[in-house]
């Protein structure tokens, strides 16, 4: 090939590569991501014609402002956006690769005389004592020392946290964890909602995004749905419902589920979401006949005949919350065996006697009424998620060590010279270098103290 | 005593520190400085006793339902300028740049005159969506790492105003005048890095609570609302600033810069968003 096309692969590998794509990127999403946050998205046509006119709506549509998150050029953006991450890494990791891979076990001259933490010495003691007291101090303060002999000179190596060096390649792994978790949950998840009306059970559910029944493949039971409100308010405190998951007729799980307490069952999770009537309510009534003093306790639904003991049945026609402050009432009549309708009458649910003063086959106290509830459920299913826990983990990690530790590293020469040993020492940390000139300084009065054995001559 | 009364002793504390450090940087007696960093300790106590205080008195309250004084615009705000001196005192305990004290206790000292004078304070208890520790974890994390972006703020500040006046300076004295009284520029670019580097990983977190909340309540880690954009946004200019430090050109006046940007951002991520844009959180409507 020519060495024209070479050099252009080159120049698109390099641009690939390069940190100014990657400020110019990542200021160029925090910039248009702005634009979804001004248009609302995800609204109906009709919305955005009243609040912006025809020609501007036309205009949001072409350059997909209205679903803009999910728009070609933004997930563009973010796909040349992995990419450069991608070839960045590549082209940089085998940089640090060899820090594992080949320290610097022998370091040059130049690293003992032309780095910032440098420092020498000289001992009486032969090379190898001294190397041995300074690896004894080594290995204590930084790590267990490597041992190199070339040229008659004796080479320590010390180094501690290298994996700080690998902080950012974790981070930026993590975030293509994070967008692989995304892209799993976006193609074989859904998010859903469905409606239980307590007592009754559902095996479908709605697509919060088109109206398409998704199978659940169990059955799911709402026994019961409770809301509490705090003291002397409307405020609701809690809202809650026993469901029960079903498989085959089975009860397979059950769980009082509340806002922030899901139920999980099978990849598929419930969360409380909303609530509301369902249907008309129920009353609970009380009737005694009179004659044999004999009681029964019946659920009656507005309207509905509810038979009664010896042929008798009754019907509620009409609820208030408040009769005329005398809370609430209900209105009802009864039939008699032979199917005729006696006159309606009212019973109060605080003044039971009255409807014993009535007379009569029965009479009835009212005592209490129930409002049916659905409770209103988000469900979702999205396999993606614990691989974005996994990426949110790693990217936690991966950028503290990357910011909060470095590769701090030391390397001591030995050489002979006339009956002494000259100490060489030199050490350098990969950031935060002020910080580790201070640690360095610390670390040359030990190594000092040790080379001049200083130890045993205070100590003998 | 209540909290109220405690909350009114940490602004005066603020204040006076304010004071002391400008008095600082104009007398340059040490002395002054050393105060100034005291009564700025003294108001994070006072301000430490006060947030336990408001707990407890939330118990006192509400009963049963009591919770830590992190739910309402008020709540946040005197939070926010805890979480600036906590960072602001760590900072100064490790770096011990005094004049810095000068730029940012006023973002503190303001944030606690606007929650105390023009904010609710009452406790009410929590609509269901809020009942969460999700919640308390999410918060701290959110308001330490703004905290650190403000820090860096009030550095960036300092830098550019003291890069100006560097680049006119002739001769080899050193720069007299209350400029003079700054931390070299070097220092000061430095400062700026290391407050955005304690800031990035605790709005990491921030972030990633708020999705693990979301998910946990509503079952979405991420439905691109204002506020979850917003605060992605203000990830997205420092991580550029992070990596501005690699490439040539982008350290210095424009790491300033962008460090301003991203405050600016921040501040509308926390406040502007709700004032100004609409979305599932809760501090709006203040
Ligand atoms: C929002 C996404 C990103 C985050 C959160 C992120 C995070 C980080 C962090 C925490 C560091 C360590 C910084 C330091 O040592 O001071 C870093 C370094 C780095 N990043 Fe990123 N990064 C992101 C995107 C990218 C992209 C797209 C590239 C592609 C070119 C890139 C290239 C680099 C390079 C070259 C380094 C220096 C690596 C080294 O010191 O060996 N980053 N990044």
């Amino acid at each position: 090939m020519t060495e024209k096309t070479k050099s252009y692969t080159d120049r698109t590998w390099d641009f690939l590569c390069s940190l100014k794509l990657t400020i110019v990127l990542l200021l160029l999403l925090a910039l248009t991501s702005i634009i979804g946050t001004l248009i609302q998205q995800n609204a109906p046509a009709a919305d955005y014609i009243r609040e912006y006119g025809q020609a501007n709506y036309e205009l949001f549509k072409k350059l997909q402002f209205t679903d803009m998150y999910s728009s070609s050029w933004f997930i563009g953006i973010l796909a040349l956006f992995s990419v450069n991450l991608i070839c960045c890494s590549i082209k940089n990791f085998p940089r640090v690769w060899k820090f594992f891979k080949e320290p610097l076990l022998v370091a040059g001259p130049g690293t003992f005389k032309g780095s910032t933490n440098t420092a020498e010495f000289s001992s009486k003691d032969s090379k190898q004592e001294v190397a041995d007291r300074v690896s004894t101090l080594l290995k204590k303060e930084i790590g267990k020392p490597r041992l190199t002999e070339k040229e008659g000179k004796l080479y320590l190596f010390a180094q501690k946290g290298i994996y700080s060096r690998l902080g950012p390649y974790i981070t930026h792994l993590s975030i293509l964890i994070v967008m692989a978790g995304a892209i799993i949950g976006n193609i074989w998840g859904y998010k859903a909602y469905v409606n239980i009306v307590e007592g009754s059970s559902i095996d479908q559910v709605l697509s919060r995004n088109g109206t398409v029944p998704i199978d659940l493949g169990f059955t799911v039971r709402c026994d019961d749905f409770d809301v509490s409100y705090y003291p002397n308010s409307n405020r609701p405190k809690d809202y809650n419902s026993d469901l029960v998951i079903l498989e085959n007729g089975q009860e397979m799980a059950r769980k009082r589920i509340e806002v922030n307490h899901p139920l999980t069952y099978k990849g598929i999770t419930f969360y409380q979401s909303s609530y509301g009537p369902a249907g008309s309510a129920f009353f609970k009534v009380k009737a005694t006949e009179n004659a044999s003093g004999e009681t029964v306790e019946v659920k009656a639904q507005q309207g509905q005949n509810v038979p009664l003991p010896n042929g008798y049945s009754f019907a509620v026609t009409n609820f208030t919350e408040n009769d005329r402050n005398f809370g609430p009432a209900m209105q009802m009549r009864i039939k008699t065996p032979d199917g005729k309708n006696g006159a309606p009458f009212v019973v109060w649910q605080n003044f039971p006697q009255f409807d014993v003063k009535r007379g009569g086959v029965f009479n009835f106290a009212l005592l209490g009424f129930e409002q049916p509830q659905f409770t209103g459920l988000q469900v979702a299913k999205d396999p993606g998620v614990n691989i974005v826990w996994l990426g949110c983990f790693l990217m936690v990690f991966g950028s503290l060590s990357a910011f909060f530790f470095s590769h701090k590293r030391v390397w001591v020469c030995l050489e002979e010279d006339g009956k002494k040993t000259k100490v060489l020492l030199a050490g350098n940390a990969h950031r935060n270098q002020p910080g580790f000139s201070l640690a360095f300084e610390e670390l040359q009065e030990k190594v000092e103290t040790s080379v001049k054995n200083e130890f045993q001559k205070k100590e003998g | 005593m209540d909290s109220g009364q405690l909350f009114n002793l940490t602004t005066v504390a603020y204040f006076a520190a304010m004071v002391l450090f400008f008095a600082y940087i104009a007398s340059k007696n040490k002395t002054v400085a050393l105060v100034a960093t005291l009564a700025s300790l003294a108001g994070f106590l006072i301000q430490t006793a006060a947030l336990g205080l408001r707990w407890y008195e939330s118990y006192q309250i509400l009963g049963a339902d009591g919770r830590a004084p992190l739910t309402n615009l008020y709540e946040s705000v005197v939070f926010f300028a805890w979480s600036i001196l906590l960072i602001y005192l760590l900072m100064d305990w490790k770096y011990k740049q005094r004049t810095i004290g000068a730029f940012v206790l006023p973002i503190a000292l303001f944030s606690m005159l606007w929650a105390q004078m023009s904010l609710s304070s009452t406790i009410d208890p929590l609509v269901p969506a809020l009942q969460s520790n999700w919640l308390t974890y999410h918060v701290i994390t959110c308001f330490l790492g703004y905290a650190g972006f403000a820090v860096a703020f009030g550095v960036s500040i300092m830098y550019l105003l003291k890069i100006g006046k560097e680049e006119k300076h002739t001769g080899d004295g050193p720069m007299g005048g209350v400029l003079g009284m700054f931390p070299a520029t070097k220092v000061l670019d430095n400062l700026n890095y290391t407050a955005i580097m304690i800031g990035f990983p605790l709005l990491t977190l921030g972030i990633i609570t708020g999705a693990a909340w979301a998910n946990y309540a509503w079952g979405t880690y991420w439905s691109w609302d204002p506020k979850e954009t917003w605060s992605l946004i203000v990830w997205f200019l420092y991580a550029a600033f992070i990596h501005a430090r690699f490439t040539r050109g982008w350290v210095g006046r424009r790491a300033a810069w962008l460090s301003i940007f991203g405050f600016a951002a921040t501040l509308f991520c926390y406040l502007g968003v709700n004032l100004v844009l609409s979305g599932l959180h809760s501090y709006g409507g203040a």
